[in-house]
């Protein structure tokens, strides 16, 4: 018996009809992949996170005092400046005076994975403070005027 | 003149009630057995029944009528929703003012709005306790597996409808306990972090953005979980329960155990070549001698009757209770001032018990644990005892006392530790946070049922008792840390033996 010519793994029709059921899905789970792209925001509808909170000889040396409609807790100490978010990292409670953290953030106890976020300072053109709840800084840092 | 066309149309006039009944039931007036099994088979809505059903499905303490009343108190809550939909308006200036009209202004709104609320309740009662009859009675086994998994969705889509709707509202209530789940869906944050991924990578922040639209819980939230409670969750969970009773019937109906039905005859009379299904009044292929035909009913009347008591049951339950309890609605949602404490609803007190230990594992890691581990059931137990009977009779039934005293035991202990002693971070304050997320009270738990079940499976030799002895666990884990949450969790999550310990600040 003379050896087969030509093997075919793979027949031509067989071949045509994988490619329009590929075709298929690929077209199918890219547009749905597309679409699904929706519901995640592009644009998030929130008010900024900068906001400015008075003047720097407004906070004398050893203040610590809650910004009570940003949840936001400012310090001075003989380093400089600090703030630190008041939303806790566990389950987004507003964390208050005598809870589990100390002057620094850390958890004390409890179930939160990691301290509270230190928030970026900065001067604004009017030389007031300025902090940014949409912006972490590593804990320990300070701001100085 | 030729008046015969007027006479005809007399004629119809008069017929046309008549004609009008004749074609939307086609076979006229079921009066004998054999009529009301056409109507079964025959009618759109009713032929999810099977035409007869089978007298030990039938028997009250086999069911508890739980599946039924699940689908009752589902029915009961799409009228009632559609109803205060009429009155709701899904924004953030609007909605609180909307359930309060709905409340104090619009006649009967009260009472439909704490139906709704009893109504959920009943139906995530009814649900559990359907899956645990379900699984005692090994009715998840072959050729059932795949309907066992379809309850796994209908649970989930349950518990997904309840949670979306406790935000609607706008009170305190419902926007803290949001505040609380959304972050949950962001604690993968918890792993990301310990592994130092975060900025590249980050899936809790994501999911929580598309389930927030926002980094907070505003407008856009409200909007998506209407969106999710009125339409996504209801069609999906209504699309799905169809595919599940059409299973109950092309499994073979309820399971039942093999002495449900009377021996085959030792000899066949005669076989013939040719059957005929006869809508499911003959079964088998040799006619029936000297016993009775089938041991089976009519599902009309019999299983339409008994159907149709469940639904009165679940009407009047959550009527008297609607009646006499008001639903919740606290202050206006105020997003600077916490609930404490926030409580979810007390379904999900449980995980929020294992959330205080670990957000991540409490939240996601073990209900995910937990969710599979039932779904695997059908998978990883293929033995063929008695199904159809509760435990599978007095070995089943001793291994669930057996490990509803360990569980116990076991729950209340580390409970005892954790609440009395604190955990690691008390103990060791620098602990990294990895070890937290693997050694917590929850993880310690899941890891205790497991090694029971395996002990039991070793010594008893039984995938299916140790299945019966880590559901047990799982029930006894559920209860025990729903109650505790429920009961004796105050402000900042702290215990208190009663609620007049709380302290006032």
């Amino acid at each position: 018996m003379p050896p087969k010519r030509f093997e075919d793994p793979l027949p031509r029709r067989d071949f045509l009809g994988i490619a329009a059921m590929g075709s298929v899905v690929v077209t199918m789970s890219t547009a749905l992949i597309g679409v699904l792209r929706l519901p995640k925001p592009a644009a998030l509808p929130e008010s900024a996170s900068r906001f400015k909170i008075g003047f720097p000889d407004e906070f004398p040396p050893e203040t610590h005092r809650k910004i009570e409609d940003r949840n936001v807790w400012i310090f001075r100490d003989a380093l400089g400046f600090y703030a630190f978010s008041a939303i806790c990292t566990h389950l987004g409670c507003v964390v208050t005076e005598n809870d589990r953290v100390d002057s620094g953030g850390r958890v004390l106890s409890g179930p939160a994975p990691r301290g509270l976020d230190w928030l970026e300072l900065s001067l604004a053109v009017d030389g007031s403070l300025m902090v940014d709840a949409g912006k972490t800084v590593n804990p320990g840092s300070r701001f100085n005027v | 003149m030729d008046y015969r066309a007027t006479q005809a149309f007399r004629t119809n006039l008069v017929r046309v009630l008549r004609t009008l009944r004749d074609s939307i039931f086609r076979r006229g007036k079921a009066t004998s057995d054999r009529a009301r099994s056409q109507a079964i088979f025959q009618n759109f809505y009713w032929h999810i029944h099977s035409v007869r059903v089978h007298r030990y499905t039938l028997r009250p303490v086999f069911t508890w009528g739980l599946g039924a009343f699940s689908f009752a108190f589902f029915a009961i809550l799409c009228l009632t929703g559609i109803l205060l939909m009429v009155y709701y308006k899904p924004s953030v200036s609007l909605a609180y003012d909307s359930i309060k009209d709905l409340h104090y202004v619009v006649p009967t709104g009260r009472f439909i709005r704490n139906l709704h609320r009893w109504a959920a309740h009943g139906m995530v009662v009814a649900v559990i306790l359907h899956m645990a009859r379900v699984f005692y009675t090994g009715s998840y086994r072959k050729p059932r597996e795949f309907n066992w998994l379809l309850g796994m969705t209908l649970l989930v889509l349950t518990l997904g409808l309840s949670f979306t709707g406790y935000l609607l509202p706008w009170d305190q209530l419902g926007y803290w306990a949001t505040v609380i789940g959304s972050n949950i869906a962001g604690s993968p944050r918890e792993v990301t972090d310990v592994l130092g991924i975060t900025p590249y990578f980050d899936p809790g922040a994501v999911i929580r953005q598309v389930l927030l639209g926002s980094n907070s819980i505003g407008e856009e939230a409200l909007i998506r979980f209407y969106l999710l409670h009125v339409i996504v969750l209801p069609l999906a969970l209504g699309a799905i329960v169809s595919v599940h009773f059409w299973r109950i019937r092309k499994d073979g109906g309820l399971s039942r155990p093999e002495h449900a039905d009377p021996p085959p005859p030792e000899q066949e009379v005669f076989r013939p070549n040719k059957t005929y299904g006869l809508m499911a009044l003959v079964k088998g292929k040799t006619p029936a001698v000297d016993r009775e035909p089938e041991n089976t009913l009519p599902s009309w009347p019999y299983l339409l009757l008994a159907e149709l008591a469940v639904l009165m049951l679940a009407v009047a339950v959550s009527m008297v209770l609607a009646y006499h309890f008001d639903a919740p609605l606290k202050e206006p949602a105020n997003p600077a001032v916490p609930e404490n404490p926030a409580k979810a609803p007390w379904y999900f007190l449980g995980v929020q018990e294992l959330v205080s230990y670990s957000a991540f594992m409490g939240g996601i890691g073990i209900p995910l644990i937990c969710l599979i581990g039932l779904a695997l059931i059908p998978y990883l137990d293929r033995e063929r005892g008695t199904t159809g009977v509760w435990f599978d009779g007095k070995g089943g039934l001793k291994v669930a006392a057996w490990s509803l005293v360990y569980s116990a035991l076991v729950v209340v202990g580390i409970l005892f530790v954790a609440i009395r002693y604190g955990w690691l971070r008390n103990w060791f304050p620098a602990i990294p946070q990895w070890v937290i997320i693997l050694v917590n009270p929850g993880t310690v738990l899941v890891l205790a049922f497991a090694l029971w079940s395996v002990a039991v499976m070793r010594t008893k030799n039984s995938t299916r008792l140790a299945a019966i002895a880590l559901f047990t666990c799982f029930l006894v884990g559920f209860t025990i840390l729903t109650y505790v949450a429920t009961i004796h969790r105050g402000p900042n999550w702290e215990f208190f033996w009663t609620k007049g310990d709380w302290p006032i600040y």
